[in-house]
């Protein structure tokens, strides 16, 4: 009885992938800093700091977003649990966008939900970036 | 490109409550409405499309008529009445302050599709009609290389000029066509990032003093408060030795000012601040109390404060004066004189005011000239349009008045930065 058998690996996330996803987490951190710097200190410098480093965040996780829409779409690389990083990397660049737009309120009036969407966009980044890690690709030769 | 001849919305409106039709308060006189601050996600910004005159004109009421009589100007903002009857042409476009947040970078293209194309003229020009019948001739450069021109003066026999960072002066003589050379300087005037450049300048009633409008270097403080230091003021400038005190505090933008001729008291109007609703908050018309405190950025129209803004300073919102009559929130006023008997009786006592217009509103306002009516020195009636149709009613825009300027002899002078045109507005049957 001739068995086929069917070599497939583990593969690691794709290093671009890995440095978009990971980076996002800098940028929305940073946001979060920033926005706790211009409440405590009312020093509008770190308001305009906040406003960039969300627009970052948005960058990193546009391209992120189209390599997990990619992986998504490419059945062999499809695991359990892809889908729900998806989910949680989409979530955390909708907040970071309204984060954006309320960021674009002139000085204290961004705040306070300014603060509060960041915190909540970073919150969403790094659970995004934990599930994307840790969900396996499955990679290897299909026969 | 095709938009139908509607307005380049650029707003996105499905993000915005209660967008669509948009009535505009009750917002001119002493007590206007003034409803809560609010504001979507995204700020309104209703940009109107420039479109040309073709062979038609402002409207003006009956009994008056309008004509250009300069064109292919770069940028005329003021102007300012000689002796002789030739008038002087303020042209340029100032400013310099960088784009802070990534807001700066949009909001400010899509600002600049409401305004000319054309490069800053930073010069006056000289504008003259020899003959006496209404034909201004003559249209020659008085002086070049100025540095963004706005507030004109003239006192015993010498113009002065208020550049976006300093006050100069030229000597003249009668008659005269070009300046004999570079200005002097008067004094240095605040120019750092000059978010709010325009120098508006008038002279006091006996002819000692110059006073000069500077704007905010914000909306509402976020450039940070530092920024502000001698902003949002009106200086008092003595004309023999440059020296100022500041006259007047916490006026957002004082982009005209006029002497009412009887009493010899300082007015002005001033643009207020913006997003935080269509109808907040009223660029007004106020006297100008020495020392007095007019609100920005703490408050506006009074007490009402601008949750905005911190630090917070309460002692300074309780000082704060109310403006004498509100113009309507977004008009932009920029231009103010007051009229004289040879305007007509209709309109002989009271002020013109030149309104740009809008951009933080959904239905545009503004964009036409008009006159507030006085009696006994004081505002005493609702504004009438005086010149108007720049605004069309397919919702594009042919002009933009800045600067309005009386001719004693019985004419009004509308500056149009938009078509690059100065526009002479007076009773049929004169020149």
């Amino acid at each position: 009885m001739a068995v086929i058998i069917e070599r497939r690996y583990s593969e690691a996330i794709h290093p671009l992938h890995a440095i978009l996803l990971a980076g996002i987490i800098p940028w929305f951190l940073g946001a979060v800093l920033s926005d706790l710097a211009y409440v405590s200190t009312y020093e509008i410098q770190w308001a305009n700091f906040a406003s960039w480093f969300i627009v970052g965040g948005l960058v990193f996780g546009a391209a992120a977003l189209i390599f997990a829409i990619v992986d998504l779409c490419r059945a062999h690389r499809r695991a359990q649990g892809i889908a729900l990083y998806a989910v949680l990397l989409l979530a955390a660049w909708v907040v970071g966008f309204f984060n954006a737009l309320m960021h674009a309120h002139d000085a204290w009036a961004a705040m306070p939900a300014g603060l509060v969407l960041s915190v909540i966009a970073a919150l969403l980044a790094c659970l995004a970036a934990w599930m994307g890690f840790r969900t396996p690709r499955i990679g290897g030769r299909m026969q | 490109m095709k938009y139908s001849g509607l307005l380049t919305t650029v707003s996105i409106s499905a993000l915005l409550a209660a967008c669509g039709a948009e009535p505009q308060a009750l917002q001119y006189g002493p007590n206007p409405e003034l409803p809560a601050p609010k504001r979507g996600l995204l700020p309104n910004m209703t940009i109107a499309k420039p479109a040309e005159w073709g062979d038609r004109l402002p409207t003006v009421p009956d009994g008056y008529t309008i004509s250009a009589i300069a064109t292919d100007l770069k940028i005329p903002r003021q102007t300012l009445l000689l002796p002789n009857g030739d008038i002087l042409v303020a042209e340029g476009r100032g400013g310099n302050a960088p784009a802070l947040k990534p807001k700066d970078v949009i909001a400010g293209y899509i600002k600049a599709r409401g305004t000319t194309s054309v490069e800053s003229g930073d010069r006056l020009t000289l504008l003259r009609d020899a003959d006496g019948d209404g034909v201004y001739e003559l249209q020659t450069v008085f002086a070049e290389n100025l540095n963004a021109p706005y507030g004109l003066a003239f006192i015993d026999g010498t113009i002065y000029v208020a550049n976006q960072d300093e006050l100069v002066r030229f000597d003249y003589s009668e008659g005269q066509t070009q300046a004999e050379g570079p200005p002097a300087k008067v004094t240095d005037l605040p120019s750092e990032l000059n978010h709010h450049w325009t120098k508006a300048m008038t002279a006091s009633a006996d002819g000692r003093y110059l006073y000069v409008g500077i704007g905010s270097n914000s909306n509402i403080t976020e450039r940070g408060m530092t920024a502000e230091a001698d902003r949002a003021v009106v200086w008092q400038v003595d004309v023999e030795t440059g020296a100022h005190k500041t006259y007047a505090t916490g006026l957002r933008n004082p982009t005209a000012l006029a002497i009412e001729p009887d009493s010899g008291e300082l007015w002005a109007v001033v643009n207020e601040r913006d997003e935080i609703g269509p109808d907040l908050v009223p660029d007004y018309l106020t006297a100008v109390q020495e020392d007095g405190f007019y609100g920005w950025p703490y408050s506006y129209w009074g007490q009402h404060v601008d949750d905005r803004v911190r630090p917070q300073n309460p002692d300074k919102v309780a000082s704060a004066i109310t403006p004498d009559y509100a113009l309507g929130s977004h008009v932009a006023a920029l231009g103010v004189d007051f009229s004289n008997p040879e305007m007509g009786a209709e309109f002989a006592e009271g002020v013109f005011i030149g309104e740009h217009g809008s951009w933080n509103r959904a239905n545009p306002v503004g964009y036409k000239v008009i006159f507030v009516p006085f009696s006994d020195g004081r505002p005493s009636g609702p504004p009438v349009d005086f010149v108007a149709g720049f605004l069309d009613d397919d919702n594009t825009t042919r002009g933009r008045p800045v600067g309005v300027t009386v001719d004693p002899r019985g004419a009004l002078i509308v500056a149009d930065d938009l078509s690059n045109v100065v526009w002479r507005v007076v009773p049929s049957g004169s020149s």
